[in-house]
C-alpha cells in the first residue's frame, strides 16, 4: 500500500488570488483549504453539511466547503472569512459589538451566510435573516444577537461597543477581549494548528457496548503500513492507564484494556502519517471480539444478578446522593393537595460546534530559572523531558494532573495551553483526546495531532444524564408547600465522570427555589454499558426541575391557585432557609424576578385564552418556572487563583488561568480586574489558560468563574493597587495612569509620577498583585445538611408556545427571562449566556435526544436552529451578591434550567396534556392528545 | 482511489460502464455518507465519477413536450426559476432541502438517485408525473418516476446508466403545494410530507389532481384511491373528504423521528392541509 500518492495540483481562486495547492481531487474543499492553503478560517464542525460551520462563498453563492470535492472547487471563486470584503467587514464589527461571536466557532461560517444573504438582499426582513443563516447551526448564542448584528448591518448603524475609561469597566457592555480574531477567523481552535511534521492520531473505537477483545499481530500490520508510525494498545502506556475526575475514582481507560464498557471506547492510537492513520480500515486490525451482554438503561443495570460493570461495584450504583429536612410524612400530612409523578430525561449531547482537536510535544526540560535568564538546554536527558498538550479544554489544570498521571511524570512536566475553545458546556471538562496525544507523543518522540470526526467526539465522549424520577409534593389550602419528596436515577453511564456531582446536586436543587419545610431527595448514580454521562450544564439540575416544576403545576391545578402565584407565594426570599438549612442573607432575588415578567405574564395569559376562545389549529398556552443553582462546587474547595503583572516597560498583564469556552470570562474577570486595580480593560495584555504561566483558576465549570475567579481576579487588581498606592504614598481613592513606562498617580491635588523601567524588576516584573479566592461553604453531613454553595443564581422564566392540535408539533413563541446574576458585569454577555441557555433549554424540552449508535450526527441529532428561536425578554436583576466582586454571581447553568419546565407548563397550558418525558418530539405530544382524548 | 471528472457524457458512460462509480454531483449525500463510515474506520470508498465537468446538464428549459429540468439542475436553481404555479410545490420543498448551502450543491436527480424515503423530490415528482431521462451505453431511455423507484435507497438505473433529466409535463392551469413535518425549523429530515397537485374548472371542481406522501413508505406514493374520490368534487369540499382509508396504503415505520402511527395520521392531516391551502389559493386568485 501506498502510504503517501502523489496529489495532483489543482489551483483554486480564494478571495481573488490562484493559489496552486498538491490534493486530492475527491478532499473536500473544507479541507483543501485548512490543511493545503493553511486557510483555517474555515471550521469543519461535522464533515457532513449538517452544521454549516464550513460554510464559504463558491461563485458568491453560500455552500458547505465540507460538501464540495476540491477539483469542483477549481475554477469557480471561492471567498472565504479570511477575505478582504467591506462587507465581510462590516459584519465583523457588528457581530463584535453586539456580541453575536461567543465561542467563535460558528462564527466565520455565520458570516459568510450572512454576507451571502446581504450581498443579494440589502434590507432583509427578520424572518429572511432567519432563511439566510438557518444553514449555520450555532450551540452558544441562541443566534439572537446573531440576527441583530445582521440587521444593524443591514440598517446601515455603526458597530459601536463602549470603550470602558478607568474604573468604569464593571457594568458596561464593551465588547469580548478576545472577540477580534474570532470575527476574524483568526482564533486558534484546536485543530486550526499543529507544528509542522506532526503525526496523526485515529482511535480505533468499540463498535460493542461489552465485549472482550484480544489483539493479533500488531507489529505485522505496522510493517505492512510504512506511514505508520506506531499502534499503542493498553500495554503501551507509560503511566496509569486510567483517568477520571475524582481522584479516588481513575475508573476510565485511555485505551481499554481487553474489556470494553461501551460502545465507543477506545481500544488502539493508530499514530503515523495522516494517509496511514485514515487508510487503514478497522476490519483490517487483527481485533477478536467476544461480544457480552450489555446492561442497556438504569433498570437492566439495576436488575438482580446481572454482571456488573465494575468488579468492586457489584450493584452498579456508583453514587447515592441525599437530603433530609424535618419529617416528610408530616410534611404530606400537613398537605390539602398532594402531587406526584414519574418523570424520564434521555441522554443530550453538548454538540459544541468544535470537536475535540489538538496536538501533544515531548519536549526538553527548559531551565529557565527565574532571574538568571538563561534559556540553555539540559543535555539529553529524558527524566526531565516535559510534555506539552495544546487542545481545547474546560479546565487545563485537571488536564494537566491527568496527562502526567497517564504519561507517568511529574505534574511540572506537563504543560497545558488550551486552544481557543469551540463550546464546551460542561463536554470538555474530562479529558478526551489530551492523555491519547500525550503518551503517543511521549513515546513517539514526535509531535502528534488528533482531530475528533463528528461522530467520534459524539459517540465517545460525556453525555447529560439520563433520568429517571418519582416525585411527590404537597402544599396545603393556601398554596404553601408543605412537603417535597424525590427519587432519582441518573444512568451514569460506562464510567464515573461527573456521577457522584450529579448525584450530590440533585438533591440539595430538587426543590426548587422555594420555601419547603419536609424534603427527602434520594439519588443514585448508575453504571450502564452507555456513553458516560458526565457534566452538562445545571449537573442533573435541570432533570430535576422538570419534576419539580410540573409537581408545582399540579398543585396548582388542583388548590385553584394560579400558577405564577404559586410560584410567588413560595419563592425563597432573603432570610429564608434552604432545605439544606442555609440562610440566605443576601442575593436571593427570585422575589423581583417573579415580579418583574408578572405584568407580561398576565398578558400573555389573557392573549393565550382570547386566541384559544377562537378555537383555531392551534392552541396558544403559556407557563412558567423557577430556577435556583449554586454557583461553584457542592460542599468543595474549589479556590481560583489570578495574577497581574506590571512590567518595566509598562506592560500590564492579566495572567488568567480561567478557561474561556465562549461565555466571555476573559472579557469579565478582566472588567474585575481592571476596576479593582483602576486603569482601563484597553490598558492589559491578557494571557489566558496556559498553565506554564497561569495560576491555577480552577475548572470552567459550576457558574464559577465570575464569582469565584472574579473575587480572585478583583483581590489581584486590589493587591496590585494597593502595592501601587504605597509606592506612591498615596490615598485609596488616587487614580492611576499608565503611559508606557511612567505611571501617574494623582491623589487629590498631589499627583505623582513612577518611572517603572527604574524599579527593581524579577524577570522584568517590576510590580505583581495576586489574588485568590475559595468559596466558604461547609460539608453536608449524612443528611445533607450545610453550607453547600457561598451564593446562588435565581431565575424565573415564562414561556409561550403555540401547539398545533393536530400535528402535535410546538413553536415558542416568546420566553420571558428573569435571571438574579447579582450584578451584570458586562449586560451583552450575561444576556448571550441567557439566550443560548434558552436555546439548550428549548433543545432539551422538544428536540434532543442522544441515542448510542443511532443519533451519533447531527442531522439525526436535532439542536435549535435559527428558525426555532422564540422571541426572548430578559430582566436582568441585580440583587446584589456582598461576597461577590462587585456583587456578581454565575449566569451559565441558571440560565438554562427553568426554560424546559417552562415550556412544558406552557404546553400542559396550551392543550392541557402533563407531559412526563423529553423530548416533547411531535409524535410523542400527539400520541399524549390522543391519549387524553380517548380518556375523555 | 479513482476520480473521473470527464468533460463529454459519452466519456462518462464509458467510464460507468466499465467501473463500479459513485457518481458525484452535489456531494450533498456522497460526503455525509463518506463521513459517517469514516468515523468507524471505514475509510474504503468506490472510484468517484464526478459528472459536473459535463456540459448541458444543468439548467430548465421549457420543451414542446414539457419542462425539463437537466440532472445537473440545483435546488437553488429551481427555487429561482421563473415557472408556472404546478411548480410551486416542489419549488416550496427547494426550500426546505437542508439550509441554503447544500439547497446551493445539491440536484434534483441526486435527491431522487438517492432514493431516501425522507427525499423531499421524490413526492413532488411523483405528484408531477415526472419522466426520468436515463442515459446508457445502449443509448437513451424514459421511465416515469414511479418506475424509476423501485425502492428503500434502490432504483431502476443499470449499472451503465447515468440520470440526464427529469422531465415534466405541462398541465395546463395546475397549482401545487408542499407540505413538509419536521421537529425544528431548518435543517430538518422530514418526518412526513405531501405533495398536491390540483387543476378545477371555472366551477371549482377538480378535473385533475395528483397527491403523493413521502417518508411514510420506502418509496414516496401517489394515493390513487384519494385522487379517484377527489376529481367531481368542489375544491373547497375536498379536505373533508380525506378519511384514513385513502392513506391505507402507506406503510410507515417507528424510527428516532416519528412513530408509525403518529406518521400516518400526520400525514393525514398534511394531505387535508394541502387541499385547504390550494382552495385557499384558488379562493385568492378568484378574490
Amino acid at each position: 500500500m501506498l502510504d503517501r500518492p502523489v496529489l495532483p495540483t489543482v489551483t483554486l481562486t480564494v478571495n481573488g488570488t490562484d493559489r496552486m495547492v498538491a490534493a486530492d481531487p475527491f478532499a473536500s474543499l473544507a479541507d483543501t483549504l485548512r490543511e493545503g492553503l493553511g486557510l483555517t478560517g474555515t471550521k469543519i464542525g461535522c464533515d457532513a453539511g449538517d452544521c454549516g460551520a464550513c460554510t464559504v462563498l463558491m461563485d458568491g453563492a453560500q455552500v458547505c466547503a465540507c460538501l464540495v470535492a476540491t477539483a469542483q472547487a477549481e475554477g469557480r471563486a471561492i471567498t472565504t472569512i479570511e477575505a478582504e470584503d467591506p462587507l465581510v467587514d462590516r459584519l465583523r464589527a457588528a457581530f463584535l459589538a453586539a456580541g453575536a461571536a461567543q465561542c467563535g466557532i460558528c462564527t466565520p461560517g455565520m458570516i459568510m451566510a450572512a454576507a451571502d444573504l446581504l450581498a443579494h438582499k440589502a434590507a432583509p426582513t427578520r424572518r429572511e435573516i432567519e432563511d439566510g443563516i438557518g444553514g449555520v447551526l450555532c450551540r452558544c448564542t441562541g443566534y439572537i444577537k446573531i440576527v441583530e448584528a445582521i440587521e444593524a448591518v443591514a440598517r446601515g448603524a455603526n458597530a459601536f461597543a463602549p470603550v470602558a475609561e478607568a474604573g468604569a469597566a464593571v457594568g458596561a457592555r464593551i465588547a469580548r477581549a478576545d472577540g477580534l480574531p474570532k470575527v476574524q477567523g483568526t482564533d486558534r481552535f484546536g485543530a486550526d494548528f499543529a507544528p509542522e511534521g506532526a503525526l496523526w492520531m485515529r482511535a480505533v473505537r468499540s463498535p460493542h457496548a461489552r465485549a472482550r477483545f484480544t489483539l493479533g499481530d500488531l507489529s505485522a500490520v505496522k510493517a505492512a503500513h510504512p506511514g505508520l508510525e506506531a499502534i499503542l494498545t493498553a500495554a503501551d502506556i507509560p503511566g496509569a492507564n486510567s483517568f477520571g475526575i475524582f481522584p479516588t475514582i481513575k475508573d476510565q481507560p485511555v485505551l481499554a484494556p481487553g474489556l470494553v464498557r461501551y460502545r465507543g471506547e477506545a481500544i488502539l492510537a493508530l499514530v503515523g502519517t495522516r494517509e496511514a492513520v485514515e487508510g487503514l480500515a478497522d476490519a483490517a486490525l487483527p481485533i477478536t471480539w467476544e461480544v457480552e451482554p450489555a446492561l442497556i438503561g438504569v433498570d437492566a443495570a439495576l436488575a438482580e444478578g446481572v454482571t456488573p460493570l465494575h468488579a468492586n461495584i457489584p450493584d452498579n450504583v456508583l453514587t447515592r446522593g441525599y437530603l433530609e429536612t424535618g419529617d416528610i410524612a408530616e410534611g404530606h400530612r400537613l398537605g390539602t393537595a398532594t402531587a406526584e409523578g414519574r418523570f424520564r430525561t434521555g441522554f443530550v449531547e453538548h454538540a459544541y460546534i468544535e470537536p475535540e482537536a489538538g496536538y501533544a510535544v515531548r519536549t526538553k526540560a527548559i531551565s529557565s530559572e527565574a532571574g538568571t535568564g538563561s534559556r540553555e538546554e539540559i543535555a539529553w536527558d529524558d527524566s526531565s523531558d516535559r510534555i506539552e498538550v495544546t487542545a481545547c479544554t474546560q479546565a487545563a489544570v485537571m488536564d494537566q494532573e491527568e496527562v502526567a498521571r497517564v504519561v507517568g511524570v511529574s505534574m511540572a512536566q506537563v504543560r497545558i495551553i488550551p486552544t481557543a475553545c469551540g463550546g464546551g458546556f460542561g463536554g470538555k471538562l474530562d479529558v478526551s483526546i489530551q492523555p491519547l496525544i500525550a503518551v503517543a507523543a511521549w513515546l513517539t518522540r514526535k509531535p502528534v495531532r488528533i482531530v475528533y470526526s463528528r461522530t467520534e467526539s459524539m459517540a465517545s465522549t460525556t453525555k447529560r444524564h439520563p433520568s429517571q424520577i418519582q416525585a411527590r409534593m404537597s402544599a396545603d389550602a393556601a398554596g404553601r408547600f408543605t412537603a417535597y419528596e424525590m427519587t432519582g436515577d441518573f444512568n451514569t453511564g460506562a464510567y464515573a465522570s461527573w456521577g457522584p456531582t450529579v448525584a450530590n446536586r440533585v438533591p440539595v436543587h430538587a426543590t426548587g427555589p422555594y420555601k419547603v419545610p419536609h424534603v427527602r431527595n434520594a439519588t443514585r448514580a448508575v453504571h450502564t454499558n452507555e456513553v458516560p454521562a458526565g457534566a452538562f450544564r445545571g449537573f442533573g439540575v435541570p432533570q430535576a426541575a422538570l419534576a419539580g416544576e410540573t409537581l408545582i403545576d399540579d398543585l396548582a391545578e388542583r388548590l385553584g391557585i394560579d400558577r405564577w402565584a404559586i410560584r410567588r407565594i413560595n419563592a425563597i426570599d432573603h432570610g429564608d432557609r434552604t432545605p439544606t438549612g442555609q440562610i440566605l442573607y443576601a442575593s436571593a432575588g427570585l422575589p423581583q424576578c417573579l415580579d418583574s415578567v408578572k405584568a407580561d405574564y398576565d398578558r400573555l395569559m389573557a392573549g393565550a385564552a382570547a386566541h384559544n376562545a377562537m378555537g383555531g389549529r392551534t392552541a396558544r398556552g403559556v407557563g412558567v418556572a423557577c430556577m435556583w443553582y449554586g454557583c461553584g462546587n457542592t460542599s468543595m474547595s474549589n479556590p481560583s487563583k489570578m495574577r497581574i503583572t506590571l512590567a518595566r516597560d509598562g506592560r500590564l498583564t492579566f495572567l488568567n488561568g480561567a478557561v474561556d469556552i465562549g461565555q466571555g470570562s476573559s472579557t469579565v474577570l478582566l472588567q474585575i480586574a481592571a476596576d479593582a486595580l483602576g486603569l482601563p480593560t484597553a490598558a492589559f495584555d491578557f494571557i489566558v489558560g496556559d498553565t506554564d504561566r497561569t495560576p491555577d483558576a480552577g475548572k470552567t465549570s459550576a457558574s464559577r468563574q465570575t464569582f469565584v475567579s472574579g473575587n480572585a481576579a478583583k483581590l489581584a487588581g486590589r493587591d496590585l493597587r494597593a502595592k501601587i498606592l504605597a509606592l506612591a504614598n498615596a490615598g485609596p481613592s488616587a487614580r492611576l495612569a499608565l503611559d508606557g513606562h511612567r505611571l501617574t498617580v494623582e491623589d487629590g491635588e498631589a499627583s505623582r509620577v513612577i518611572d517603572l523601567s527604574v524599579l527593581a524588576s524579577e524577570a522584568d516584573i517590576v510590580l505583581a498583585g495576586e489574588g485568590e479566592y475559595d468559596p466558604p461553604t461547609t460539608a453536608l453531613d449524612a443528611k445533607g445538611q450545610g453550607i453547600p454553595y457561598a451564593t446562588y443564581g435565581f431565575a424565573a422564566q415564562v414561556a409561550e408556545v403555540e401547539v398545533d392540535r393536530l400535528l402535535g408539533t410546538v413553536k415558542v413563541t416568546r420566553i420571558l427571562a428573569a435571571h438574579d446574576v447579582g450584578r451584570a458585569i458586562n449586560p451583552t454577555l450575561t444576556e448571550g449566556q441567557i439566550h443560548g441557555g434558552i436555546a439548550q433549554g428549548l433543545g432539551l424540552a422538544l428536540m434532543e435526544e442522544y441515542l448510542p449508535g443511532r443519533t451519533e450526527n447531527l442531522h439525526d441529532y436535532l439542536i435549535p436552529t435559527a428558525g426555532d428561536m422564540p422571541e426572548i425578554t430578559i430582566h436582568l436583576i441585580e440583587d446584589t451578591e456582598p461576597e461577590g466582586p462587585f456583587g456578581a454571581k454565575g449566569v451559565g447553568e441558571p440560565a438554562l434550567v427553568a426554560t424546559a419546565p417552562a415550556i412544558l407548563g406552557a404546553i400542559r397550558h396550551a392543550v392541557g396534556v402533563r407531559m412526563t418525558e423529553v423530548p416533547v418530539l411531535p409524535h410523542r405530544l400527539w400520541a399524549a392528545m390522543q391519549g387524553r382524548e380517548a380518556a375523555e | 482511489m479513482q476520480y473521473f471528472r470527464p468533460t463529454s457524457l459519452a466519456d462518462a458512460l464509458a467510464i460507468k460502464a466499465d467501473h463500479d462509480v459513485t457518481i458525484l454531483a452535489g456531494g450533498t449525500d456522497v460526503y455525509p455518507v463518506r463521513t459517517a463510515r469514516r468515523a468507524w474506520g471505514d475509510p474504503a470508498h468506490r472510484p468517484v465519477l464526478d459528472i459536473t465537468a459535463i456540459p448541458g446538464l444543468r439548467g430548465i428549459t421549457e420543451e414542446p413536450g414539457g419542462w425539463r429540468f437537466g440532472a445537473l439542475t440545483t435546488w437553488s436553481d429551481l427555487a429561482a426559476a421563473g415557472l408556472p404555479p404546478l411548480f410551486d410545490g416542489y419549488r416550496r420543498a427547494a426550500r426546505e432541502v437542508g439550509g441554503l448551502q447544500v439547497q446551493n450543491l445539491g440536484t434534483l436527480a441526486g435527491n431522487l438517485v438517492t432514493a431516501s424515503p425522507a427525499g423531499d423530490g421524490i413526492p413532488n415528482l411523483m405528484a408531477l408525473d415526472a419522466v426520468v431521462e436515463v442515459a446508457g451505453k445502449g443509448g437513451t431511455r424514459t421511465l416515469p418516476v414511479q418506475a424509476f423507484s423501485t425502492g428503500y435507497r434502490s432504483t431502476a438505473l443499470a449499472a451503465d446508466e447515468i440520470v440526464t433529466a427529469l422531465i415534466v409535463p405541462k398541465l395546463h392551469g395546475a397549482r401545487s403545494t408542499f407540505l413538509k413535518l419536521g421537529a425544528r425549523k431548518y435543517l430538518v429530515i422530514s418526518i412526513a410530507m405531501v405533495a398536491a397537485i390540483v387543476v378545477t374548472n371555472e366551477a371549482g371542481t377538480i378535473t385533475a389532481v395528483r397527491i403523493a406522501v413521502g417518508a411514510c413508505s420506502a418509496v414516496a406514493q401517489r394515493l390513487t384511491a384519494l385522487e379517484a374520490a377527489l376529481l367531481g368534487q368542489p375544491l373547497g369540499q375536498a379536505a373533508g373528504l380525506v378519511t384514513a382509508g385513502h392513506l391505507a396504503d402507506l406503510a410507515p415505520i417507528d424510527d428516532v423521528r416519528a412513530s408509525a402511527a403518529y406518521r400516518l395520521a400526520a400525514a393525514e392531516s398534511l394531505v387535508r392541509d394541502a387541499l385547504t391551502d390550494l382552495a385557499a389559493t384558488a379562493a385568492r386568485r378568484a378574490a
